[in-house]
């Protein structure tokens, strides 16, 4: 249906070439390499590493640097070539009491046990532009002191917030589904609708960090609010395990960064039912606690129908949620609008041509006069 | 327009409708309507769909401005408010003490994210009702008159059936005693049987509270059941009024005899 | 971000230009005099996130002076993160004292509590608000709420009530608990615990409320009626404890629940830090006396 103009190939070409131009920028400047990239900018390694679906820290760098910085972009880049690898087998699940802490924040109680661990943080800077920074020659804080701080965060048990709750029967118990044996996964099978809420965590967990952001926010504005206390926000590395099938017990073979965020939400309960907190989840590869909120807040939302609660909101409505969160196929989709509608555009155009020539002979002016 | 002396004021309308026109952008909405409701009275609107019936309904309900007209209505002290020349604060207050209306999608007149027994308190709370024992007898009795389980109070709307949710609804309106209600298809989406017993509840709550009710309808035969009086209205105009049975059983208008033998036929 | 404790170059007195704290006196004025009303105001981009503080800081900022004392708390605390945080924003940008001690500051900014110890005619109270509209909850539409403020309608707000009673028996709103000011407007007291709610109504001190992200200031001025809304046969109540504070044995106050491990101890101690310690300089001993190390 699309009509390629002619010397179509010839003007790719060309653009590809002016855009590796683009993309080195002034080549008087040092060109930026993977390991800078990872170093300097890990925050955004981060993100494309969640959305892509693939934790790789240096496939994730080189994406950046090949989209110019252009996020959304990265993370296709990077889904592309995932969905490329063979699966060689099924990690264990992890844990994440057993997570080694850099940051463990509660707001619902003032003091853990284990405590609070700020971390680092940009929670308590001045958003204040640090013009030094532009200076060459960048001052780093002493290993020394690195290490005091890190030795500071050196864990006692951090056990979970939330268990503590559970413990007392306030909360919702949590069912990790286990024993029900076949956990659906996206990244193979077509998303269903309605999904159950493994589905639906496994969506959120790569789903676009803005759109996430804006429906959570449209929650605490009143759009299907669910009354949110953070209960507990975890940084830190954790072990990844599998299980040979010639060996029968689970090995390492590395480890990961996530950000894990438990929402305690709004009760639940009636005359015959003890009132419980109930949940919402959320997690991201790497330090992302925005993304980590925002999934926890939107996972509280499309659990509406289990709760009763009645759907009134585009953040509880899983269709159009579910639908929508993949970055990678909105952006398809949107920027698709400029590709050639030559076709189309001209049907439509004949349509409109003729019904106005129609009403031109039937001179039907009484009621264009009316109008004027 | 002040205040008269009261003796025989059942002998004045309630609601006077003086020539109301309404345009939406330069097509007819409907069409200079004009006529008078008496208290106790029931006047059915009845028209194809597109005939302006529900727009006139709108403007008759204070929530559509109309392009042209005006609408007089009485309140309990003989005050008598044109309805859009009053103050938007005025409108409303008569909205929620005098008026009530029963949208055809109970959904719409619901509040869906509170209790059967919240939905039906809302308007007293509204007035300034503060003592919840007093609001909930005053729910469950409601929830008797409309038929629906006592247990079901503190249940949500949205776990009951299309039928009970328009009973709910008409509860939720009646509970702080209107003077006159707008029904909108009322028994439109149900089933036969489900009508049938919604329709028997209006008849009664109707008489025995005295209500004037406009109601709009596409099927004759709820028009006959429940109104006394009919208006039959056309591309925005009302073709033919009268008597209920005066209308349905003797059409004088070409269209009204159209839509009488069509449902003989049907 | 690097620290200088040198104060900020290039920028204003509380680092608001002078033109915009006028407009938001302006505002603070106009709220003064409407009281409980929701003042829309210019709300700035702050170098603090919103929903951090920035209407609380953008008021503090258009009325502190030179000769000024802050005091900035957050849950009850002077010691919380965000607290120590907007404390030194205001003594890096506008060099004033700051105390922690409730009777010595002019100027209290706050988030989620109010002090224990009552408020004096010459002290201000600046709250911290995230979302102005009480009426949000039952009406998502800004458009619908503003009329239902002009024309009183608030059924809806019992409405709400009646709906906790019927599911739970109770009230089952704890914070941000609605009140009604001066017998006119319906207004969020911002999360404070309902504890706190009686102390609004005939306080001595003005009471300032900023929503930077929602772009509303509104104001309670000194003795003016406050009351929580409620039922005839469901009266306003406040929390009530079973314990006291572990440090200070105060009966009297809002209490934090502190949890000390996995196997469910748990000790109380007060929020308001200052008034604890005051308490124990007092002499005032609770169940468990020592001072409980600083989180890390």
């Amino acid at each position: 249906m699309y009509v390629a103009v002619k010397g179509g190939e010839e003007a790719i070409e060309n653009s590809q070439r002016l855009l590796e131009q683009k993309r080195r920028g002034d080549t008087a400047v040092d060109e930026l390499s993977i390991e800078q990239i990872k170093e300097q900018m890990s925050l955004a390694v981060d993100r494309v590493m969640t959305e892509g679906s693939l934790y790789n820290r240096d496939l994730a760098a080189l994406a950046i640097k090949q989209a110019q910085g252009d996020l959304v972009e990265a993370i296709f880049l990077l889904r592309a070539y995932r969905t490329t690898l063979p699966r060689l087998g099924v990690s264990e699940p992890i844990n994440t009491n057993s997570m080694c802490i850099q940051r463990r924040i509660s707001s619902t109680f003032k003091d853990i046990p284990g405590g609070q661990v700020l971390g680092a943080t940009y929670d308590y800077t001045h958003r204040l532009l640090d013009f030094s920074l532009m200076a060459e020659g960048d001052e780093p804080v002493s290993t020394d002191e690195l290490k005091q701080m890190e030795s500071a965060a050196d864990t006692p048990r951090m056990p979970r917030v939330v268990d503590l709750l559970n413990a007392e029967g306030l909360i919702e118990t949590e069912s990790d589904g286990a024993g029900t044996g076949n956990i659906p996964d996206l990244t193979r099978e077509p998303l269903t609708l309605p999904a159950d809420r493994q589905l639906r965590l496994q969506a959120l967990a790569r789903a676009d960090e803005g759109f996430l952001l804006a429906l959570g926010y449209s929650t605490q504005r009143g759009y299907g609010n669910n009354h949110p206390f953070a209960g507990e926000i975890r940084h830190g590395t954790l072990n990844i395990e599998i299980t040979p099938p010639e060996l029968g017990f689970p090995i390492v073979i590395g480890e990961i960064e996530i950000t894990e965020c438990e929402m305690i939400n709004q009760f639940t309960g009636s005359k015959k039912k003890p009132p419980q907190f109930t949940r919402g989840y959320g997690i991201a590869f790497g330090h992302s606690e925005r993304k980590a909120m925002s999934m926890a807040l939107i996972d509280r939302a499309l659990r509406c129908a289990e709760f009763g609660e009645t759907v009134v909101s585009p953040a509880q409505d899983q269709e159009f949620v579910l639908s929508h969160t993949d970055n990678v196929e909105a952006s398809g989709f949107v920027q698709h609008l400029k590709l050639p509608h030559y076709v189309d555009f001209q049907s439509e155009l004949e349509l409109v041509r003729r019904l106005r020539k129609e009403r031109g002979d039937n001179k039907q002016s009484g009621i264009d006069e009316k109008c004027a | 327009m002040q205040h008269e002396s009261i003796s025989l004021s059942d002998h004045k309308p309630l609601l006077s409708v003086n020539d109301i026109s309404h345009y939406y952008g330069n097509s007819i909405g409907c069409r200079n309507v004009s006529f008078d409701l008496y208290p106790g009275e029931v006047l059915g609107i009845v028209g194809e769909s597109g005939s302006g019936k529900s727009t006139l309904l709108k403007c008759l309900s204070a929530s559509l401005a109309p392009s042209t007209g005006s609408i007089l209505y009485r309140d309990r002290t003989d005050a008598v408010h044109d309805i859009y020349a009053v103050s938007e604060a005025k409108r409303r207050m008569l909205a929620r003490t005098d008026w009530g209306i029963v949208e055809q999608n109970p959904r719409d007149g619901l509040r869906l994210n509170v209790s059967a027994g919240a939905n039906i308190g809302e308007r007293l709370m509204a007035v300034g009702a503060r003592h919840y024992g007093d609001i909930r007898h005053e729910a469950l009795g409601w929830l008797g008159k409309v038929e629906i389980d006592l247990n079901r109070v503190d249940d949500f709307p949205a776990t009951f059936s299309g039928g009970m949710q328009q009973r709910l609804q008409i509860a939720r309106n009646l509970v702080n005693k209107p003077r006159l209600i707008f029904m909108d298809e009322p028994t439109g989406g149900l089933d036969v049987s489900v009508q049938a017993r919604l329709l028997d509840l209006l008849r009664r709550l109707v008489s025995e509270l005295n209500l004037s009710v406009i109601i709009v309808t596409h099927d004759l035969a709820v028009a006959r059941l429940l109104s006394h009086r009919l208006m039959v209205m056309q591309r925005g105009e009302v073709v033919e009024s009268g008597l209920t049975d005066q209308v349905l059983d003797d059409p004088h208008h070409p269209y009204t005899q159209l839509l009488v033998s069509s449902v003989l036929v049907a | 971000m690097r620290m200088n404790d040198s104060g900020l170059d290039g920028y204003n007195f509380a680092y608001l230009d002078e033109q915009t704290k006028r407009m938001i006196r302006r505002a603070i004025l106009k709220a003064i005099a409407i009281p409980g009303y929701q003042v829309p105001f210019g709300s700035r981009e702050m170098p603090l996130p919103y929903g951090w503080g920035t209407g609380g800081i953008q008021i503090t900022a258009a009325v502190l002076g030179t000769d000024d004392t802050l005091k900035v708390i957050d849950q009850g605390s002077d010691d919380t993160t965000n607290a120590v945080n907007i404390r030194r924003f205001f003594s890096r940008t506008a060099g004033v004292a700051t105390t922690t001690k409730t009777t010595e500051a002019s100027v209290i900014q706050t988030r989620h509590r109010i002090p224990e110890k009552k408020l004096r005619e010459d002290q201000v109270l600046i709250y911290q608000v995230p979302i102005p509209e009480p009426l949000r909850f039952m009406e998502p539409r800004e458009i619908e709420t503003r009329k239902m403020h002009a024309l009183q309608e608030y059924g809806v707000m019992h409405v709400k009530l009646y709906e906790d009673i019927a599911r739970f028996g109770h009230i089952a709103t704890t914070y941000n608990y609605p009140v009604r000011v001066n017998d006119r407007y319906v207004m969020a007291p911002s999360p404070i615990p309902k504890f706190d709610n009686p102390k609004m109504n005939d306080m001595p001190a003005l009471q300032l409320f900023g929503a930077g992200r929602e772009k509303r200031i509104y104001a309670i001025p000194p003795y003016t009626k406050v009351s929580s809304l409620d039922f005839d046969d469901h009266p306003f109540e406040v929390q009530k404890w079973d314990e006291t504070c572990a440090l200070c044995g105060a009966s009297d106050s809002f209490l934090d629940e502190i949890v000390l491990n996995d196997t469910g101890d748990r000790m109380f101690v007060c929020s308001d830090s200052d008034y604890c310690e005051e308490r124990r300089e007092l002499g005032y001993k609770g169940t468990q006396p020592e001072e409980q190390g600083d989180a890390a």
